[in-house]
């Protein structure tokens, strides 16, 4: 038999169970609160229980008094050495970003920011002494309502005053495409703020050993957060090493550098002994970064058959008190996503950053993307309900079709693959559309209570994040790349080395599959490292579906050198020229027809005792490669939504739930299903149940999981899922699929509800749609004549 | 979880554990399976000197045959009364709304005894047990003692019992021939509390609804009687129109509390809404 006969069964596609999850499920890892170090102190916070004011005072010698206290701090005491918490997007020139002490020294300006933290010997102690802190207060104003933070008179959350920023984009003649428009649509969104809710707390612990610290912390971004916080520290970044353990989710919400991570360092520097703090979820809900809090006004021109001619976004984005990592760039993350699938004349978009004093906001699973995929979405049904069409089909009159790709939008970004027919026919299959359709109206006509509503998202994504020019001129703090390393043992094993660090994701499998591939060698020989900067020493890490588009091509790369070396060797060992060398499956074969062959990890242990190579010949079978994309990536799908709507009570109930996503090639079909099925349960929560609620002192109401409704399994419908594949422009062919379902299934939900309810007069309803804000709406439609 | 401090004891009899009560005084409570205490020392909303654990009294578990009734152990775990043949027998409520409570993980822990003995209005079995005509068993310094259900709440979080007393059981008059239950759950995820709960057991006779008793969650600071709706739905047609106008009246003599979860209104509302509804299964509509 020859090597190519051989060909073992390809990786990519295979649904290949998670290599991660046995030690993840049953136990046998490490999650930073599991672990211990000789001499561990733990840290707990005192946290402002005022939205805004001024400290008077802050006494800690009742603190101190606590058996098993070591120490106890307030911001002042660091207030030399604490610097601010950065954040790397000014997204304009003159952007206010407000000085960001990690512990607040003079003033807070959120209930739940750090004034104080006690050390003790154990959590209890630490706990008693946080109590027994006391710490006055003058109060302030607060400000809660972006809306009306910007009138004059307004109390300021700082001196600079409320707004941060006010960031525009414009592209074609808006006016031309507003005048004479025979419709024209606006109408006013509100994005509710979210609470990230990963399963693992956050949790940190640091260490500093003849001048060298090590952190481990729940982070996505162990490398991102080294040289920050080098940077805050002045740490010297050669002496800081940080480590992501095994992490439980993210969401985006441990794509931050935190006060808690800061003050680990300061304190272990200072008292010579490792520190550790682990948040309570009462304590994550306040301050871990929020996500979305965005007024969004959407207007809309359009000919009478439908196509779209203008649109024009103005955004308020409440920023929170502070900007954090990357605050202020989320929202511009959607600015180009508006446009979503469809073809436009003219566009503009102007976002206003605004500081309120509530916790600050950041990225959460999607981050931008939802937001203006939901306001699209939205607004497209409402001008299919204007002109009497169906919602599928002013969508199809206006999306790019098939053979118009690549196509350009009049954001400028250019989408490289799509088939929005393809998926949307699918997904309509599935659902049953056109029966479900006749089953809506068949309830009117009967006068049954529980009403039946259809929703439909045809969303697009850009993900990949990104290309390093393209974040260069959107003044992001960094690049877009990402780096892997291929290390060939001398026993033909294979260690992985990425620099993106999973929380969740399942890398180590996927990684491994793609290896497999590419170098011929056994999923089982190959171990991927990861989230330890001494190990894998650079990286980019893991947010903005990035992982496979940028880091799986960086791997790619690393094998293609790989391979280049060993061909060298074989070339020596086969008797051939290097170009007459061919390597298939693992296997390399001269061309000469002398049958003489060498596997990969023939050359491997070859190469290690390196008594033949060639002259100039390294021996070593490794390889480093940095990628960087020249694109995002672009996936998209069709989302169809059906919901039975209780009239007496305003209960929604999603009856179907059918998503077809093109996401290009699938690496792991399973690790795909999870994503999806994840990320539609995130949107359907925030178009459901979730809400963070402050009250009118700046109280955060939502502390518990009582209070803030995250779904389980058995809230949600068992998904109808499905794919159509347009190979994206790579080797791999693949996109990213960490956020498509939170982007896509949240207007798809709310578009159901309306669609429910239109009947009725009613053509909103604020998110989270609870059943009393769905029964009031009906109510006050009645009330106000509306026809059923 | 980091609570204050406090001290414990598991006594090994009903009576060491009155003691240990006793001798705590107003400091120490009681804890069975923990599925309310826990979360407020969690919280710190509680500091308990002492806890008086009684998860080891073994004879408080269980539900035994008793004639007339049924006597249900204070230890009977929720996931217990879901799946004993005695309680589906003569008590279906009892265990259709055990399996509405939280979930597995909770009802696995969470006894009948804590769930009455803490006395949340939002909880589902006290409601259950007032629409059942339940009896309380204590056993305090002085002896046993018995106490309706109707005079067990006292207000919110508080009951008759006194601080030395122990709840060690309920007694559960069974429901006869021609009677049917439901209870209607109107809670926005399956983990979450009420926001409104119905109970109702009903006996219907000849077409008529003979009598009726209804207990609802969290419609006040205790679980409550809809005796207006009651005293209406007596003698009321079983038909779907004539238990709807009785359940009209289900919100009167309520003072529901405003939350996030709902306005006081909107609760009003969903009690008649859910009392028409459990009616009308109750009586077999």
């Amino acid at each position: 038999m020859t090597a190519e006969t051989q060909a073992p069964q390809a990786e990519l596609g295979r649904a290949r169970l998670r290599k991660e999850d046995a030690r993840l499920v049953t136990g046998e890892t490490n999650w930073t609160d599991n672990l211990v170090l000789p001499g561990m102190l733990h840290m707990a916070f005192v946290r402002s229980p005022m939205a805004h004011a001024r400290i008077t005072s802050v006494d800690l010698s009742a603190a101190r008094q606590i058996p098993g206290v070591i120490a106890a701090f307030s911001g002042a005491d660091f207030a030399d050495e604490q610097g601010s918490l950065p954040c790397a997007w000014p997204v304009t020139e003159d952007i206010v970003i407000p000085n960001h002490p990690p512990m607040a020294t003079d003033e807070v300006r959120y209930v739940g920011e750090a004034v104080a933290v006690v050390v003790a010997r154990n959590r209890y102690e630490a706990a008693d002494a946080a109590a027994a802190v006391d710490v006055s207060y003058d109060p302030l104003p607060p400000v809660l309502d972006m809306r009306t933070a910007l009138d004059e008179g307004s109390p300021k959350v700082h001196a600079e005053g409320n707004k941060s920023f006010e960031w525009v984009f414009a592209q074609g003649d808006l006016d031309e495409a507003f005048r004479d428009a025979p419709v024209v649509i606006e109408r006013n969104y509100r994005q509710q703020r979210l609470i990230p809710s990963a399963m693992e707390p956050r949790a940190v612990l640091a260490m500093c050993e003849a001048g060298e610290f090590t952190l481990w912390s729940a982070t996505q971004i162990p490398h991102v957060l080294r040289f920050l916080l080098a940077v805050v520290t002045g740490i010297p970044e050669q002496n800081l090493r940080v480590i992501a353990p095994d992490v439980g989710g993210g969401f985006g919400s441990k794509l931050q550098v935190t006060a808690e991570e800061v003050l680990a360092l300061l304190i272990t520097r200072k008292l010579g002994k490792p520190v550790k703090w682990t948040e309570s979820r009462s304590e994550g809900n306040m301050t871990v970064h929020h996500g979305r809090d965005q007024w969004q006004r959407i207007r809309i021109a359009a000919d009478r058959d439908g196509r779209l001619r203008g649109l024009s976004v103005d955004l308020l984005a409440d920023m929170g008190a502070y900007l954090m990592l990357v605050t202020p760039g989320v929202p511009l993350l959607g600015a180009f996503m508006y446009n979503s699938i469809y073809k436009w004349n003219a566009y503009s978009f102007r976002c206003t950053g605004v500081f309120t004093t509530k916790m600050p906001t950041d990225a959460y699973r999607g981050a931008g993307r939802p937001e203006a995929t939901y306001a699209i979405e939205r607004i497209m049904d409402e001008l299919a309900a204007e002109l009497g069409l169906d919602p599928l089909e002013v969508r199809e009159r206006n999306w790019i079709k098939h053979e118009e790709f690549p196509f350009t939008t009049i954001a400028t970004l250019t989408y490289d693959s799509g088939n929005y027919e393809a998926a949307t026919a699918k997904a309509k299959e599935l659902f049953g559309y056109d029966q479900l359709r006749q089953e809506q109206a068949e309830r009117i006509s009967r006068g049954d209570p529980v009403r039946l509503g259809l929703g439909v998202s045809t969303y697009t994504e850009m993900c990949g994040l990104a290309p390093s020019r393209v974040l260069g001129s959107l003044a992001y703090g960094a690049g877009g790349w990402e780096h892997a390393s291929i290390r060939v043992l001398p026993t033909g094993k294979v260690e992985v080395v990425t620099g993106s660090s999973a929380h969740g994701q399942g890398h180590e499998t996927a990684w491994s599959q793609i290896v497999a591939d590419q170098l011929g060698v056994p999923f089982e020989d190959i171990r991927v490292l990861h989230g330890d900067t001494q190990i894998a020493h650079k990286g980019m890490d893991t947010y903005g579906s990035r992982s496979l588009t940028v880091g799986g091509m960086a791997l790619v790369g690393a094998c293609d050198k790989v391979i280049v070396k060993a061909k060298h060797v074989a070339s020596a060992l086969l008797e051939a020229p290097p170009e007459e060398i061919e390597f298939n499956h693992g296997v390399f074969s001269a061309r000469n027809g002398s049958g003489a062959t060498k596997t990969i990890q023939e050359i491997a242990l070859a190469t290690f005792a390196a008594h033949n190579l060639p002259d100039g010949t390294e021996p070593s079978l490794d390889a480093d490669a940095t990628y960087d994309p020249d694109n995002f990536s672009f996936p998209h799908g069709t989302h169809l939504c059906a919901v039975e709507i209780d009239t007496e009570t305003g209960m929604v109930t999603i009856r179907s739930y059918v998503a077809v996503d093109d996401i290009g090639k699938v690496v792991n079909p399973l690790i795909v299903e999870g994503q999806v099925h994840g990320g539609i349960a995130q949107g359907v929560a925030q178009a459901l149940y979730e809400e963070a609620v402050y009250d009118d002192d700046g109280n955060l109401l939502t502390t518990t999981l009582a209070d803030y409704l995250v779904p389980s399994a058995a809230d949600l419908p068992s998904y109808v899922t499905s794919r159509t594949e347009s190979p994206a422009d790579n080797r791999l062919g693949v996109k990213g699929v960490g956020e498509a379902g939170t982007i896509a299934s949240t207007p798809a939900v709310v578009n159901a509800i309306v669609d429910a309810l239109r009947p009725f007069g009613i053509r909103d309803i604020t998110m989270p749609c609870t059943p009393e804000r769905v029964w009031r709406a009906i109510q006050n439609a009645q009330e106000s004549g509306g026809a059923a | 979880m980091i609570p204050a401090k406090f001290d414990y004891v598991r006594p090994a009899s009903v009576d060491d554990a009155v003691r240990a009560l006793a001798e705590g005084g107003e400091d120490a409570k009681v804890i069975a399976g923990g599925q309310s205490l826990l979360p407020l020392l969690r919280l710190r909303l509680a500091y308990p000197e002492l806890l008086v654990d009684v998860g080891g009294l073994g004879d408080l578990r269980g539900v035994r045959d008793d004639g007339d009734s049924l006597l249900i152990g204070a230890l009977t775990t929720h996931d217990d009364l879901m799946r004993d043949p005695l309680v589906a027998a003569h008590c279906g409520l009892i265990a259709q709304a055990a399996g509405m409570v939280a979930d597995p993980a909770v009802r696995h822990r969470a006894s009948i005894g804590g769930a009455l003995a803490h006395a949340d209005p939002a909880a589902d079995m006290p409601a259950v047990m007032l629409a059942l005509g339940a009896t309380i068993i204590a056993r305090g310094p002085g002896g046993d003692r018995t106490i309706g259900a109707d005079e067990f709440f006292d207000d919110y979080l508080t009951t008759t019992l006194s601080g030395d007393e122990i709840l060690t059981g309920v007694r559960v008059p069974k429901l006869g021939p021609g009677w049917g239950y439901r209870y209607e759950k109107f809670h926005r995820t399956a983990q979450a509390w009420a926001i409104v709960g119905v109970a109702a057991v009903a006996r219907r006779s000849n077409g008529q609804v003979a009598e009726a008793r209804i207990g609802m969650a969290n419609m006040g600071s205790t679980p409550l009687r809809a005796q207006v709706a009651e005293a209406a739905a007596a003698g009321a047609d079983a038909s779907r129109d004539a238990l709807r106008s009785a359940a009209q009246r289900a919100d009167e003599g309520t003072n529901p509390p405003a939350d996030l979860h709902g306005a006081a209104d909107y609760r009003r509302h969903l009690a008649r809404v859910l009392t028409a509804r459990a009616l009308a299964v109750a009586s077999g509509v």
